[in-house]
């Protein structure tokens, strides 16, 4: 080819600068211990008691609300597929806006809706029904990631819907299949590529939030995110932190290869 | 029939996505600060917000963060992506690799590893600090964008250019930036919304005192949530519907004259 390699030096030292040198540093921190010495005791802290209560917590909620997003995504975009709302890209818009949101605002509009003294609770009161504590449970934390996650499952879905050919549909009906087995022998297979990404951008984003479960679970969720988070901004204990960091870096490259099986044209695609 | 329940269902989710902001925009215009309750219209919340230097500090952090960013990264991605080309197979995969890590990578890890390497050189954090945290991964998103235009039609036709007798400079001028353009337009827009949008990798790699609209909302959540932030969020999105419209307009008339 005919241009000049020197180009990507700026990109090459921001490789080594900005991704490079941080997964080292995190590694470096992961594998000593506060005396300088080579340990593995921030690794294996994550098999103690409330670490591993922590890490189930969030693999739990995690799977529930990629779950919840996808039985929700799914007729959505069929939906979306049939009806005139599909055209003129108004449907990739109105799912867009609330993604331009910052998402900070969008989990503190469910503060303001499950709260004590919130929303909810006002307009049950006005009903004369009794008030209810919605927040701090995990409950709450599932219904926050799934109204800040529920876009990404939808829009790549919906790409991958509508991609598929009717002409394939048509001619499955015609010779003879029935409405369940078209759905399970011609479409879902056709919208793997759109699902797998999908999960990707809710599990991983699910499993690894802190914000959230701070917010909507007002510290009585604790997720391994919010473990992390704590030995960082108030332990100060780096070297344990860091080794947490890596052994949940261990399941999200996990997560990441098993869904990888799954999407064998490799044509994911991101949003 | 089936028509109904489908219409339905769009409108059911729409609702589920919509109301939750729609909430905050009517207890913006709220006069009392109960969340439950509204007493009667009012705008004083956004004389608040409008005279907070908290906020307009946090906005101007935000935009021009976002800005120099997104420009930045969008330069070295396009730079990465012409020079990468001309080099042998194996350093390319080992390069997006790299490269593909802070995409892939949750942001927490990727915002602890920044923060810790900061540290370790003993970089104090600060402005500079997200700054460089941002551009490190919006490069992998412009690059996404642009690597797909620059192809073997790419090639063909800067070697005819040359053939024809342009310079070096000129045929790229004039041929591969055009080629490239709308994958560095998308790339530039993608990053300026991932630079507006992050909150967890500037929370890790800002030094105290300084905040972008992401921390301060976290923080002030923290402390209690203030009608402000109801105005804030009615303004940010208003700001997001027009940028929206007027880009969704464009791709429209895009459209049109393409067909």
């Amino acid at each position: 080819m005919t241009f000049s390699k020197k180009w990507s030096a700026p990109f090459i030292v921001f490789v080594i600068a900005g991704t490079v040198i941080p997964i080292l540093s995190i590694a470096y921190y992961g594998f000593t211990s506060r005396d300088g010495g080579i340990t593995l005791d921030n690794i294996t802290a994550m098999f103690s008691a409330n670490h591993m209560q922590a890490l189930g917590l969030s693999l739990l909620l995690a799977l529930v609300s990629t779950l919840v997003c996808l039985i929700a995504a799914f007729p959505m975009a069929m939906v979306l597929r049939d009806s005139k709302f599909g055209k003129q890209g108004f449907t990739i818009f109105v799912l867009i806006l609330p993604m331009w949101m910052n998402f900070l605002l969008r989990t503190m509009a469910w503060q303001v809706l499950l709260e004590r003294a919130g929303v909810i609770n006002g307009i049950l009161q006005a009903l004369g029904l009794p008030r209810q504590e919605m927040m701090n449970t995990p409950g709450a934390v599932v219904l926050g990631m799934v109204y800040d996650f529920l876009p990404f499952m939808i829009l790549p879905i919906y790409n991958a819907v509508m991609k598929i050919d009717s002409h394939l549909i048509e001619a499955a009906y015609d010779l003879g299949a029935g409405k369940a087995y078209v759905y399970r022998k011609v479409i879902l297979p056709l919208c793997v590529p759109g699902i797998v990404s999908g999960i990707t951008m809710v599990f991983i984003p699910a499993l690894t939030t802190f914000v959230i479960s701070n917010m909507l679970g007002g510290g009585k969720v604790n997720l391994i995110g919010n473990i992390i988070e704590q030995e960082f901004t108030v332990n100060s204990n780096w070297y344990l932190g860091s080794g947490l960091s890596l052994v949940m870096m261990v399941f999200i490259i996990i997560s990441m290869v098993l869904l990888e099986k799954f999407d064998k044209t490799g044509e994911g695609t991101f949003i | 029939m089936k028509k109904f329940f489908g219409n339905l269902y769009i409108v059911i989710i729409m609702l589920f996505l919509y109301l939750p902001i729609l909430t905050l925009i009517v207890l913006s215009f709220n006069e009392a600060k109960s969340m439950s309750v509204f007493t009667r219209f009012s705008l004083k919340w956004y004389g608040e917000m409008f005279h907070s230097k908290l906020i307009l500090g946090a906005l101007v952090n935000t935009f021009s963060i976002a800005l120099l960013a997104a420009l930045i990264a969008t330069i070295i991605g396009t730079m990465a992506v012409i020079g990468i080309d001309g080099m042998k197979q194996s350093t390319q995969t080992v390069l997006m690799g790299c490269n593909n890590i802070p995409m892939l990578n949750a942001d927490i890890v990727t915002g602890i590893a920044l923060m810790l390497s900061f540290l370790m050189f003993g970089i104090s954090l600060g402005y500079c600090t997200i700054l460089f945290s941002h551009i490190t991964f919006c490069i992998p998103y412009v690059i996404l964008s642009v690597r797909p235009r620059m192809n073997k039609a790419t090639d063909t036709l800067f070697e005819a250019a040359l053939d024809l007798g342009a310079s070096r400079g000129y045929a790229f001028r004039k041929v591969v930036l055009p080629e490239l353009l709308p994958g560095i337009a998308s790339g530039f827009l993608l990053s300026f919304t991932m630079s507006i949008d992050d909150f967890i990798i500037t929370h890790f790699t800002r030094g105290a005192g300084i905040n972008t609209i992401s921390t301060l909302i976290y923080s002030e959540v923290k402390i209690g949530i203030r009608p402000s932030l109801y105005a804030l969020s009615t303004v940010i999105f208003l700001i997001a519907l027009v940028v929206l419209l007027v880009m969704n307009r464009n791709n429209i008339k895009n459209e049109r004259t393409a067909a």
